[in-house]
């Protein structure tokens, strides 16, 4: 048996160009619009904006969406309407009917950007005209410089000039990247055992609890595609600490770990308040580690988790990484990940779908990675799948998920072994 | 602009991949930024295909709109052939790329491909799925017959005499509302009146099969949304005729056997329905009777939402109280039919239209597509899906058409399932005070609790919305007789009360003010 050697060289990653297949960054509204309970996002786009929302999230209609597609059309576009005031026009109907809506996102999109439609000034504009009801941001969610998860750091980047600033004398712990409430109520409740008191998360809840930063701050992403943000919020005084991300006991401990060795926390005090969760942790990641371990995983480049994820089923569930491909490679942000994983892993930045799908086709992986648009046409082909999307919004992070990770990833090995049809 | 919640249908180029994945042989490339690929998943998890849409994306991003995107459309048309060596290529793009302008048709024929390229022109930004679906199906049909299009005044070629007459079946795409059934339910119906089937498409369709499209003696227009244009062109071409009857509904079923009697010149008037066919016995069959007159909102594509109202009021006994469509593009007939059932014709794509429509109209059941389902879900109104868009379960594993005489069982079953069974709905009006038939109780063959939560909050908000204006009060002792009304009725009483005593400045609702407008709306 030999031992497994870690630790990638970036040199050895491969990079590819050519047909996508993942969404544009318009799919993050789908959980910001979740996290961010007075939010609204609307989209000033095409009618192909209007269409992938309801797509990406046609299982949530429970209510009056708190999204919505501005429309352009011919008359936007030939000049025949003035495009501030039709939007200012929209704006006005958005906000009368949700009377409840405390801030407003302005979204650009592939066609407002080619239009060069400036949704910053827009937003200065009707943030004046609405002060003190609604304030009104700006991102972009275009495929043209976004895929997917992006969305979220582009959304999240249109706030860090609005954050409060951090008394001189105070200091913070700022979480980065959306979670859903009872993994931060339970990271809240870890850092206040461990000493840390003064955590805030980015985004909030609401978009009055926008948390504060600066010299005073150390921040520490929990999510790894947000790397926009992280260096403005290092621009406003933050310091960003070296982590790994919060995927599985590792991921987690090594998380806390950097949070505390920045605070000046003993690390028998760590020890002494993890011991519990991770114990309990590997005891349920004792089950599904018995039916991953040996089983052959590829990633589709798509949601930027897949590094952090592919290093915890190789050394937390014992799967064989056959192929880890990513849309975009932070290596900074990364290294962490990096060195973590197998050594020799083929790395892949970009894609080129077809020959990705032939690569696929040779090493017939027992699960793999990717989007809803390729999940059954793979089942198809025999490869079982998993879903990326469901990893970006389920509660994954953390030591009591940790066994709900893994069992995402063996639902459709158990599924396999179990139809007889 | 155009503030939009919910779609009804998406842009151009989603009906592009409509046919083209349809089809065999054909294949799309679209220029278009990333993300749109997310059109995919439309196919292979709302239908559940299992090969991926026939379509290749440019993928184009920021850093290359500086540069060459037309070197990349070429590269992807190129690859695209090598790869997939369709027969046919056609060429479109997405909203981004129409703006910036690439021109991909034209880059694409001077190519020199040793297939057909056909040029798509999608304008993103007036028109939509239906009108891109109906656009493509047309210029690949003109693309690849008009070559052998006979000069005027050719005499049309006769069908030998004893030959059984062939008919095209043309509209049924991927993505469609039960296309695939209907497909086979229609070929059964046609083989037993003695007429075959030349071609079907675009469903299952290869280029071959259009280039045989003429040998049939005329056209069945099956979805009009999506091949009217084309049977217009083949009638005027190859002088095809055209049935336009769509056969949803035992009385369509029979109009549409009489016009194929008519134009193909072969004897119909023995066919009978098969015995199979019982929709009409059902509907007569007396736990049906309390569907008479029962309230019904109709909302879809023009087609379906037109055979709904025709099936509801003839044969059904539902009164129609709503009639409408997202196709603009067939307003007219919707408008048409709406006059017939003397109800106000909605031409709109505004889902919160539609929704405060709806509403409005206190209909007891809604038809309409998986957007008022929501609707109806949050007005706490039973509801069944008649038209795309569509959601998963409206693509069923078994087999569910709404056409022919086996469509009229499927869409009697549909209809009726959400609602109480004309027993238990006697029943409960006769022990409405009863601890087991009780407002709570859910329609027995319905699970649990299901419906309840949906009706209660229908009815909150109208209070509350009364309560902005206290023009009227219920007195104690009415609001205890409005109790003993049936529950699936009683808001509509308490509505129509409410409106009776407003109308009449009456401030406080009492016994008899109740039966007064019992009487007064009484029908």
């Amino acid at each position: 048996m030999t031992t497994p050697v870690f630790g990638c060289d970036v040199a050895n990653i491969v990079y590819e160009r050519g047909q996508r297949q993942a969404f544009c960054g318009l799919a993050g509204i789908v959980w910001l619009h979740r996290k961010i309970q007075d939010a609204f996002f609307l989209v000033v786009g095409s009618r192909t904006c209007a269409h992938l929302l309801q797509s990406a999230a046609g299982v949530m209609i429970f209510a009056e969406p708190r999204f919505a597609t501005a429309i352009l059309q011919e008359r936007d576009l030939a000049g025949m309407a003035d495009c501030n005031q039709e939007l200012d026009r929209v704006v006005a109907e958005v906000l009368g009917r949700r009377p409840d809506i405390k801030s407003l996102f302005l979204v650009g999109s592939c066609p407002s950007e080619v239009i060069k439609l400036d949704l910053n000034k827009a937003a200065e504009r009707l943030s004046a005209q609405y002060q003190g009801r609604v304030q009104v941001f700006d991102y972009s969610g275009s495929g043209l410089d976004t895929t997917f998860t992006q969305g979220e750091d582009t959304c999240l980047l249109a706030l860090v000039p609005h954050l409060p600033a951090l008394p001189a004398t105070e200091r913070n712990l700022l979480i980065l990247g959306t979670l859903p409430d009872v993994v931060e109520d339970q990271f809240t409740r870890l850092f206040t055992e461990l000493g840390i008191t003064t955590v805030h998360f980015l985004p909030p809840r609401r978009i009055d609890a926008l948390p504060p930063v600066g010299a005073g701050t150390t921040l520490l992403l929990a999510q790894p595609f947000l790397g926009e943000t992280a260096r403005a919020l290092q621009k406003r005084g933050a310091t960003l600490l070296t982590a790994p991300y919060p995927f599985g006991v590792e991921g987690t401990l090594g998380w806390l770990r950097a949070a505390t060795e920045a605070w000046g926390i003993a690390a028998e005090r760590l020890d002494t308040v993890t011991a519990a969760p991770i114990a309990r942790a590997q005891q349920a990641l004792s089950r599904q580690r018995a039916l991953l371990s040996g089983k052959r995983i590829t990633f589709l480049p798509d949601s930027q988790l897949e590094i952090p994820l592919a290093r915890f089923l190789a050394r937390e569930c014992g799967m064989e990484l056959v192929e880890v491909a990513t849309p975009f490679l932070e290596r900074q942000l990364m290294a962490p990940e990096l060195a973590l994983l197998p050594a020799g892993v083929r790395l892949t930045e970009g894609q080129d779908l077809e020959a990705q799908l032939e690569r696929l086709r040779t090493d017939r992986p027992d699960l793999t990675v990717c989007g809803l648009g390729l999940a059954n046409p793979l089942e198809a082909e025999g490869l079982r799948t998993k879903w990326s999307i469901e990893l970006v919004f389920s509660p994954v992070h953390g030591f009591d998920q940790a066994a709900d990770l893994a069992e995402l990833f063996a639902r459709p090995l158990v599924r396999g072994a179990l139809l007889q049809v | 602009m155009q503030l939009t919640l919910w779609s009804y249908e998406g842009p151009p180029h989603i009906g592009a991949m409509r046919i083209v994945t349809s089809m065999t042989g054909v294949h799309l490339v679209l220029h278009a930024p990333q993300g749109d690929t997310y059109a995919d998943l439309l196919f292979t998890m709302i239908e559940r295909r299992s090969q991926r849409p026939p379509v290749s994306y440019t993928s184009f991003q920021a850093r290359e709109l500086g540069g060459d995107t037309a070197e990349l459309v070429k590269r992807t048309i190129q690859e695209t052939f090598d790869r997939f060596r369709p027969q046919l290529i056609l060429i479109g793009e997405s909203c981004t790329a129409e703006l910036i302008q690439d021109q991909p048709g034209a880059l694409a024929q001077g190519m020199e491909l040793p297939i057909p390229v056909l040029a798509l022109e999608l304008p993103a930004y007036t028109r939509k799925e239906n009108w891109g679906a109906s656009e493509t199906f047309y210029q690949l049909v003109r693309g690849l017959l008009k070559s052998r299009v006979p000069a005027p005044g050719t005499e049309r070629e006769l069908r030998h005499s004893r030959a059984r007459p062939l008919a095209n079946l043309l509209g049924p795409t991927a993505l469609g509302f039960r296309c695939r059934d209907d497909v086979v339910e229609i070929t059964r119906l046609l083989d037993s009146i003695g007429v075959g089937v030349n071609v079907v498409a675009p469903l299952g369709a290869s280029p071959q099969d259009v280039l045989r499209l003429p040998e049939a003696d005329f056209n069945v227009c099956l979805y009009p949304e999506i091949a009217d244009q084309t049977c217009d062109w083949l009638r005027r071409s190859f002088g095809q005729p055209t049935i336009k009857t769509v056969p949803i509904g035992i009385g369509a079923i029979h109009d549409f056997i009489a016009e194929i009697g008519r134009v193909a010149g072969i004897d119909v008037g023995t066919t009978v329905a098969p015995s199979s066919a019982r929709m009409a016995w059902y509907s007569r069959s007396v736990d049906s009777t309390y569907l008479t007159g029962k309230r019904v909102f109709i909302f879809g594509d023009a087609t379906h939402a037109v055979a709904a109202a025709r099936m509801a009021t003839e044969e059904l006994g539902l009164m129609v109280v709503g009639l409408g469509t997202y196709a603009r593009e067939f307003a007219r007939e919707v408008r048409e039919a709406a006059k017939r059932y003397g109800v106000e014709p909605l031409i709109t794509d505004d889902y919160l239209e539609v929704e405060a429509r709806v509403a409005e109209a206190h209909p007891e059941l809604v038809l309409g597509t998986q957007m008022e389902r929501h609707i109806a879900k949050r007005l706490g109104v039973p509801c069944a899906v008649i038209s795309a868009p569509a959601h998963i379960q409206d693509f069923p594993a078994r087999y569910a058409p709404q056409m022919g005489f086996e469509g009229a069982n499927v869409i009697f079953d549909t209809w009726v399932h959400p609602l109480m069974m004309g027993l238990e709905e006697h029943l409960i009006t006769m022990f409405r005070e009863d601890f087991e038939f009780h407002e709570g109780a859910a329609p027995s063959h319905l699970g649990g609790m299901a419906t309840r939560p949906a009706l209660t909050a229908a009815v909150v908000p109208e209070e509350a919305a009364a309560e902005e204006t206290p023009a009227t009060t219920w007195a104690m002792e009415a609001e205890q007789e409005l109790k003993k009304i049936p529950f699936f009725v009683r808001g509509k009483a308490r509505r129509n009360t409410e409106r009776f005593a407003q109308e009449r400045g009456i401030t406080t609702i009492t016994v008899e003010t109740l039966y007064d407008a019992k009487a007064h709306f009484g029908r």
